[in-house]
């Protein structure tokens, strides 16, 4: 039982936007990320990659490999340690049903099919390049339209995959206004800016991993199961990742790699994945072929949704993209019908990326809204109010805290909603057209169960401790900062420690949940040494405390005080001298109860974007974007803002240029680094703004915290793509909107 | 990445002595591409001639003529005065190249001989008649939203990725070459060879030669150039299409016209037709499309980059109406 809320989280540091804690570790290079990992000597190892996405290896020459001065071993099929299979659960997370290396068969170009271990990177990377794998191919199965295995999952991650309800296709045939069409999206990279690296070394027969992975956890029990080790056996390390995205999350193959490397040659190894294998080795988003039909009176009430999603997924691991997932609740909508289908191909499999589904989800839905609102003559802010959803339609349920309408009206004030003429092409600006788009963001609020330890030391330290990750986005600061308000500490003089697996649970940092959950975990230990504090200070024999009742007393300054006399202090160190045991130490825990019986769970937010097109030359920029959103309590709000701003800048990668293309005949990857793999450069950012509708949820838990991980980038690319159109008269529905589709689009007209 | 040996030159005559000796050297200035293709297995020199330390830096306007040394910087001549008043499309196609740490190490000799994007060649995987000739091309039928329409063969479609060749190109600059006979002065699009059947052979350098500067004469009409670059992102990024023009009016028509394109072609692309075409006309965009039409009769296109044709047309219709605004 946690210590409840009987003293309310104080507004002290919670909030403010402070800087990061970990900031200067990472602008002077003090951080270690996981291939900095401080170990002596490693030898490296370099991946060598299948060229061919469907047959098997004939036969591997490793002769000029082995000649390289400085190669040790080659890790091939033939030599690889024989690991079970490895089923996806989430309690061992594998993204590939198989180990790597463990035959010949090869299911997708970017396969691993060795591994070069070498004295040194070069040497790896040199005789990698030597290492000739002989295959014998057959023709791949590539494109989803047509594919000979379509399956239609029931459930996905424990949700209905296929949701249904009322009479949808009557309702929709029934209806005064009826949109039918089909939106696509390409396959997509995350892009992190660290690759994902491993540094494995055994120890008396205890593996310690140090990975760039979103989940410490996760990662140790895919290596306990493949090793046949106890879980306590296996540390997992990574206290600072350079983004993940959702491709560090489920547990990908190359950390399995570098543990049998190391364990073949009885020495530390190092693997870092090259930028080029960062396309195929750590997962993508899959592309979506998505049918929407909208049925809806003629004043743009909706009757009916029929939304059907095809992706693909691979012949070794499952992964489905849900872009159906929200349909069923984001608006008032009697009728639905949503499916999901997944075409298996020869390709790698896809996973979870930032907002996966949501993102081409609400690219869909967000552009047939529009379309809606066209077919009508209204509005299209109109057409989203209109449809409002006061309770959750897919489970009956009230939203905990839902406070959508206040997102569309706060963004209609600030970007000038008001002014914009219904046509399109109607504002001009110069030479060139200017349009204004608007869309609704929405990601659920997650929770899982989290634990935290809250150390005060003897020395006048604080530390926090818990196995949850920081993708770069602010963690080590916020949970600085809650410990700051329970224990009056100043957050910088907090020692923050995450990203170790031997710290107490936390989960996944995916699913936009690692505030929500380890948050009101840290909260409670603090609370708990705060209380432990106050025991020993009121009893010792020494303390200025003494005798006096606990709610005589209140934090201040690194340590407590007397409330009435103020001058009666004792620092939190002389508290734990005086108690004699070294250390004050609590654990903390925190999760969800039975609430979500009762409530329904959700973020929510308005994207507004301005767009400006130059006809002639199909040069299209986005000019203004603001962001206004729904996500409970803020905590930091110079880190939340950041992480909005990250997000709408994904949306725009995603509108305007970001795609995997795969050479259509062999199936690899052409696309396999940043010349060729377009992302926004600075100069492609304009202004972008974000706002908070701060209304803390506190029925969700005692911060009031929701997850701002992934919403950022929900809704971005449909209010660009209804920006375009509000610009030049032509829908775009295949994304991305590159000039050759503005030039065939215009020529259509 | 392989091993090679490295050495420094401390003369250009120095350093065509090594690249001599060796048979498989490669010369290395600013580094932006040739490092890149080491590492990706493309460039397998034996030898790596480090020439960044010659003397060939300056840039001098003598009368008339302007001289660039080899090594000079691509950020320091694009903001050089001189070349900024009287050859802007020179710095305008130097500063949308790259980004600008590239820029601050890229050298224009080097620059001149930028190799191509194409993904086909920069893998090792791929069939690349350029990179292994007889091997085929796996371009042809496969993604080729980024290459040629123009000069290009059954052998290859690559495109030429620069853009200061291309302003080099429509300004008539020389090419000035060091060999074994001494100095030599090439047009520079006489430099450069259509890949024909013959790919591998990119341009006229004879083995050991070096390129130590270039040369462009001054001329009234050049200060009213132009270079306009489309592209899928702002900045970084390398051309759709891109147009280097120059205009010149008298009495109310067009005297003179200079255009070439870049992005849409295996070499930088001289429009000499259509520059015939413009002469003696009257400006405006009757006869810029016109140009454009000409200027892309020849194209050939493949399954992804048929947008090129238009957009290029288009990209020469909005340069020369930009040039003629600044020279009328």
């Amino acid at each position: 039982m946690s210590a409840t809320a009987e003293r309310p989280a104080t507004r002290g540091f919670v909030g403010l936007p402070i800087d990061r804690v970990d900031g200067h570790a990472k602008v002077t290079g003090a951080a270690r990320y996981a291939a900095d990992a401080p170990i002596a000597a490693p030898l490296h190892a370099t991946i060598v990659q299948a060229t061919i996405a469907c047959g098997r290896i004939i036969a591997i020459d490793e002769r000029a490999t082995r000649a390289v001065e400085g190669v040790v071993d080659v890790l091939t099929y033939h030599n690889a340690t024989r690991i079970p299979a490895l089923p996806f659960d989430f309690t061992a997370p594998s993204s590939e049903e198989l180990a790597p290396l463990q035959s010949d068969e090869i299911k997708y170009d970017g396969q691993h099919v060795a591994a070069v271990i070498a004295e040194t990177f070069e040497a790896a990377r040199a005789g990698a390049a030597l290492l000739r794998v002989e295959y014998e191919s057959r023709a791949p199965e590539l494109s989803p339209g047509g594919a000979r295995t379509v399956e239609q999952p029931e459930q996905w991650f424990g949700s209905d995959a296929q949701p249904r309800r009322g009479d949808p296709e009557r309702a929709f045939e029934a209806a005064g206004v009826r949109i039918d069409q089909t939106y696509t999206t390409p396959i997509e990279n995350h892009n992190p800016l660290e690759p994902s690296a491993t540094v494995a070394e055994w120890r008396d027969g205890e593996l310690i991993v140090h990975d760039s992975t979103q989940w410490v956890r996760g990662t140790r029990a895919v290596l306990a199961k493949s090793f046949g080790l106890d879980e306590e056996k296996v540390r997992v390390i990574a206290p600072y990742l350079g983004g993940g995205f959702g491709c560090k999350g489920f547990f990908w193959p190359h950390p399995l790699i570098a543990a049998m490397a190391a364990k073949l040659t009885n020495r530390p190894v190092k693997l870092v994945l090259t930028r080029e294998q960062m396309f195929t080795s750590c997962g993508y988003r899959s592309e979506t072929r998505q049918r929407l039909r909208l049925g809806a009176t003629r004043d743009g009430r909706l009757q009916a949704i029929l939304h059907d999603v095809l992706g693909t997924s691979s012949r070794v691991g499952t992964f489905v993209e849900t872009a159906g997932g929200v349909t069923a609740m984001l608006f008032d909508v009697p009728n639905i019908a949503v499916t999901h289908s997944i075409a298996r191909l020869d390709v790698p499999t896809p996973t979870a990326m930032r907002a996966p589904g949501e993102a081409p989800g609400s690219f869909a839905l967000g552009c047939a809204l529009d379309e809606l609102a066209s077919a009508c003559g209204i509005d299209p802010l109109d057409v989203l109010r209109r449809n409002h959803a006061a309770v959750d339609p897919s489970s009956g349920l009230p939203f905990s805290s839902k406070h959508l309408l206040a997102c569309y009206e706060r963004g209609a004030e600030a970007f000038g909603w008001s002014t914009r003429p219904q046509a399109p092409r109607a504002m001009r600006d110069g030479g060139e057209l200017v349009g204004w788009g608007v869309a609704t963001a929405t990601y659920p609020a997650l929770r899982s169960p989290a634990q935290a330890r809250v150390v005060l030391g003897a020395d006048g330290s604080v530390d926090v401790a818990s196995a949850t990750h920081d993708l770069g986005t602010g963690m080590y600061t916020i949970l600085a900062q809650i410990a700051a308000d329970e224990l009056g500490v100043d957050p910088r003089a907090i020692r923050v420690r995450i990203g170790d697996s031997s710290f107490p649970i936390a989960p996944v940092a995916g699913g936009s949940m690692s505030s929500a959950s380890v948050g009101p975990a840290v909260q409670d230990a603090a609370r708990r040494a705060y209380r432990e504090a106050i025991a020993i200070a009121t009893s010792a024999g020494g303390s200025p405390l003494h005798g006096l009742g606990e709610d005589e007393i209140e934090a201040c300054d690194g340590g407590l005080r007397s409330k009435r006399e103020p001058s009666r202090a004792i620092a939190y160190g002389e508290i734990v001298r005086l108690g004699g045991s070294g250390a004050i130490e609590a654990l903390g825990s925190a999760a969800p109860g039975d609430e979500g019986e009762r409530l329904s769970f959700h973020s929510f937010g308005a994207q507004f974007v301005e767009v400006r097109y130059d006809e002639e030359l199909a040069r299209l920029r986005v000019s203004r974007a603001l962001g206004v959103f729904d996500c409970g309590r803020i905590l930091n709000a110079k880190t939340a803002r950041s992480q909005m701003i990250g997000g709408i800048v994904w949306g725009i990668g995603m509108a305007l240029m970001e795609e995997t293309v795969r050479d259509p005949r062999a199936g690899a990857v052409v696309t396999n680094n940043f010349a060729d793999y377009h992302v926004p450069v600075n100069a492609d950012i304009a202004a972008i703004d974000v706002l908070f509708v701060e209304e803390p949820d506190l029925a969700f838990n005692p911060l009031g915290v929701r997850g701002i991980g992934e919403i950022g980038i929900t809704g971005v690319a449909a209010a660009i793509a209804n920006a375009v159109y509000h610009a030049t008269g032509v829908r775009l529905r295949d994304l991305p909107i590159v000039p050759e589709k503005l030039l065939a689009a215009q020529a259509a007209v | 990445m392989r091993a090679f040996e490295y050495v420094v030159a401390d003369s250009p005559a120095a350093a065509r002595a090594l690249a001599r000796e060796s048979g498989d050297a490669r010369f290395y200035a600013g580094g932006t591409t040739l490092v890149d293709l080491m590492k990706s297995d493309v460039e397998r020199p034996g030898r790596v001639i480090d020439i960044s330390r010659l003397p060939l830096t300056a840039i001098e306007l003598r009368g008339d003529v302007l001289r660039i040394g080899a090594l000079a910087r691509n950020s320091d001549v694009a903001y050089d005065p001189a070349v900024a008043r009287r050859f802007p499309a020179v710095s305008e196609a130097l500063l949308s190249g790259a980004s600008g740490q590239i820029r601050n190490a890229a050298t224009i000799g080097g620059n001149l001989l930028q190799r191509t994007r194409c993904t086909y060649f920069r893998e090792t995987r791929w069939r690349c008649n350029k990179r292994e000739p007889g091997s085929g091309c796996d371009a042809l039928d496969g993604f080729n939203r980024g290459h040629a329409i123009l000069g290009t063969s059954d052998s290859c479609i690559a495109t030429y990725p620069g853009d200061l060749a291309v302003a080099l190109c429509a300004l008539s600059a020389n090419v000035i070459v060091e060999g074994d006979a001494g100095e030599r002065t090439v047009a520079l699009d006489e430099l450069y060879v259509l890949p024909g059947d013959r790919p591998e052979r990119e341009n006229t350098l004879a083995a050991g030669e070096l390129i130590t500067g270039i040369e462009l004469r001054a001329e009234p009409l050049y200060e009213h150039s132009h270079y306009l670059k489309i592209r899928d992102r702002a900045s970084y990024e390398f051309a759709l299409a891109s147009v280097a023009c120059a205009i010149e009016l008298e009495g109310g028509r067009i005297a003179r016209a200079r255009l070439a394109l870049g992005g849409v072609a295996t070499v930088p692309w001289r429009a000499r037709e259509a520059e015939d075409l413009l002469a003696g006309s009257p400006p405006g965009d009757a006869a810029y499309r016109r140009a454009a039409d000409a200027a892309l009769a020849g194209a050939r296109t493949r399954a992804h980059n048929g947008y090129k044709v238009e957009l290029a047309k288009r990209a020469i219709v909005r340069a020369l109406r930009t040039a003629c605004g600044g020279a009328a």
